[in-house]
């Protein structure tokens, strides 16, 4: 495995389209970090977990990292892993991989590892990289608590690009053309990172309509229907579990939590804690990455190798 | 021991035959050619050998191994060339090259050694840090060649290895196939729809038609049954005993006639199911089915291999 799993990483970092979105990614987000740092220093008591604030905080009128990253990190999932194997199939060289003595699902399983590490590498070195960029504005370095939660949001985000890629390999399995892939990748896409909290939206306007003059549980309803929608997107999965990690005071969503913020100090909760939030949303994330990648590893052992 | 040996080998795609009962003998250290029209079996029944797709039914044995159950023993030893053959465009020759024998697990210094040799072998060796995008058909073929080479196997499998390819590429491709038989004593399986193209180098060779084995033997060998126009049919009795047997071989123009389970087989000289179903009457059984293949193999010898 590890032939196939070297290979593919050297043709993934090797890529042109890779270098591209990893260079997109990063000048996005090292101007967003840059000028949510000016913001920063610009304020006066905003001395807690600084470094956390450069990936949630925007300034100048871009979003934050994080926000980008919920934006544009699937299109780097998808770009490794739309045309995985149906490009394989059309170039005519699965018969000619699979004739050597390898097992079939060495060879996808090599490819889903090779494009993770491509994406932890990617995110990885983003990350390093801000965090170089605020250690240059801020002037001083950041903090245990401070890596630490870096260190898990790392993880997230490898995860939650891990899911693009497994869904962009399994479009690449079902679909024989690898436009057609790409498509249905974008689509998805699109639906989850647009549609979705549209729909969200309607149902829960349908199922609890908000009008002048109603009960606080009404508004509770209303919020946590939402929510339910939003928790079946791993768009809002990741920003559910980032935004725990990345806010220390974070003590979760809905109603519920925003009519307790008046009575609760908001002071930071250790990682632990903050872990125990978002512990449903971590879970969720890596279920839905796996069950993906089930799936195309079950269509791709029962396809038939005829090169048609 | 034969290299690769199936029996009865059936497969089913969606309830359409592609192979329907074929046996298959090839033995170590010929030429085995494997002709017929395009759609006749013949990748379908390549690919069950390799193990890379289970045969709905029937036995298999390749170096002594079961393809279904220990594909990577037989992988090991057996070199394949498929029909639409790819090689990753972006890499050089030689990259191209040393990724199957990673995945061969061929160490590294011993694989770079092995790929400087086959690509000299195949005549490459001055392109082989070129792009294969750049390389011609011919020479992508005869890089696929050295594809095979590169991990010694025992077992050759060619599927199609001079389609699309001019007369001179076809010429030295064949000749690479022959010494590879003579001076590495290597047992080669090729399929093909040319005939005329193929027939000078098989010591035996196989025709297929419609997921069946037509005719088997050498050149001249087929030669003799092309000649003759034979018919195949096939009975089936409700009582099959041996006064029903005589009686067939009775009839004017069969030549053969054959009880193999509860089926007989007959040859005939010309078309006679009229006779067979009168002599199965007379017999005191009743006929349950009797299939005449409606081709000769003269038909298909004319059809499609005249070129």
């Amino acid at each position: 495995m590890s032939a196939v799993f070297w290979k593919e990483l050297a043709d993934h970092l090797g890529s042109k389209r890779f270098v591209i979105f990893f260079f997109l990614i990063l000048i996005v987000g090292g101007a967003s970090t840059y000028l949510a740092a000016q913001a920063l220093s610009g304020m006066q008591q905003a001395s807690e977990f600084i470094y956390l604030r450069l990936f949630t905080v925007s300034g100048g009128g871009l979003p934050s990292f994080l926000g980008f990253l919920a934006f544009f990190g699937p299109l780097i999932g998808v770009v490794l892993g739309f045309d995985a194997v149906n490009s394989e199939f059309n170039r005519g060289t699965v018969s000619r991989v699979l004739a050597q003595p390898i097992y079939r699902d060495w060879w996808i399983n090599g490819k889903f590892l090779a494009g993770i590490t491509a994406l932890s590498i990617a995110v990885a070195s983003i990350i390093l990289i801000i965090v170089g960029l605020g250690l240059y504005i801020l002037g001083f370095p950041p903090d245990g608590t401070e890596i630490s939660r870096t260190a898990m949001f790392f993880v997230i985000s490898v995860v939650y690009l891990g899911f693009w890629l497994s869904l962009g390999i399994l479009f690449s399995i079902v679909f024989r053309q690898t436009a057609t892939s790409a498509l249905a990748s974008i689509a998805v896409w699109l639906f989850f990172t647009l549609f979705l909290y549209m729909l969200a939206g309607l149902i829960a306007d349908q199922a609890a309509p908000v009008k002048p003059g109603v009960g606080a549980d009404v508004f509770a309803k209303h919020e946590s229907i939402r929510n339910l929608v939003l928790r079946f997107s791993p768009v809002a999965l990741f920003e559910e579990a980032t935004t725990a990690i990345l806010i220390p005071s974070y003590r979760g969503l809905g109603i519920a939590a925003l009519l307790q913020e008046v009575t609760i100090p908001t002071s930071p909760l250790p990682l632990g804690q903050s872990l125990l939030i978002v512990w449903p949303q971590l879970v969720g994330l890596v279920a839905l990455t796996s069950v993906c990648f089930a799936i195309s590893y079950i269509i791709f052992m029962r396809r038939e190798i005829r090169a048609t | 021991m034969p290299v690769a040996e199936a029996k009865g080998l059936k497969k089913y795609y969606n309830g359409v035959k592609a192979v329907d009962g074929l046996d298959l003998v090839i033995e170590e250290g010929e030429i085995y050619g494997l002709l017929g029209p395009n759609g006749a079996g013949k990748t379908t029944t390549i690919l069950i050998l390799l193990g890379l797709t289970e045969p709905t039914a029937g036995e298999v044995r390749v170096l002594g191994h079961n393809p279904a159950r220990e594909p990577l023993k037989v992988k090991r030893l057996t070199g394949y060339l498929p029909e639409n053959l790819g090689f990753y465009d972006d890499l050089s020759a030689r990259e191209n090259l040393l990724y199957t024998a990673h995945l061969n697990r061929i160490p590294e210094r011993e694989a770079k050694k092995r790929v400087d040799e086959v690509l000299e072998m195949v005549g490459l060796a001055d392109v082989a840090s070129r792009r294969v995008g750049a390389f011609s058909r011919g020479m992508k073929q005869r890089l696929g060649i050295a594809d095979v080479l590169l991990k010694e196997p025992r077992f050759v499998i060619l599927d199609e290895p001079t389609s699309g390819i001019d007369p001179e590429g076809a010429k030295q491709i064949l000749d690479m196939i022959v010494r590879l038989r003579d001076e590495r004593g290597m047992t080669i399986l090729l399929s093909s729809h040319l005939l005329h193209q193929v027939q000078q180098i098989c010591d035996r060779m196989g025709i297929i038609h419609q997921g069946k084995l037509v005719a088997q033997g050498t050149l001249g060998e087929l030669g003799a049954v092309v000649e003759s126009g034979e018919v195949f049919f096939e009975v089936r009795a409700s009582r099959v005993d041996d006064a029903l047997i005589d009686a067939l071989r009775g009839i004017e123009g069969v030549t053969v006639a054959e009880r193999e389970g509860d089926l007989i087989r007959v040859k005939a000289t010309s078309d006679v199911r009229s006779q067979i179903a009168r002599a199965v009457i007379q017999c005191g059984a009743d006929l349950l089915e009797l299939k005449g293949h409606t081709y000769t193999l003269e038909e298909i010898y004319l059809r499609y291999f005249q070129g």
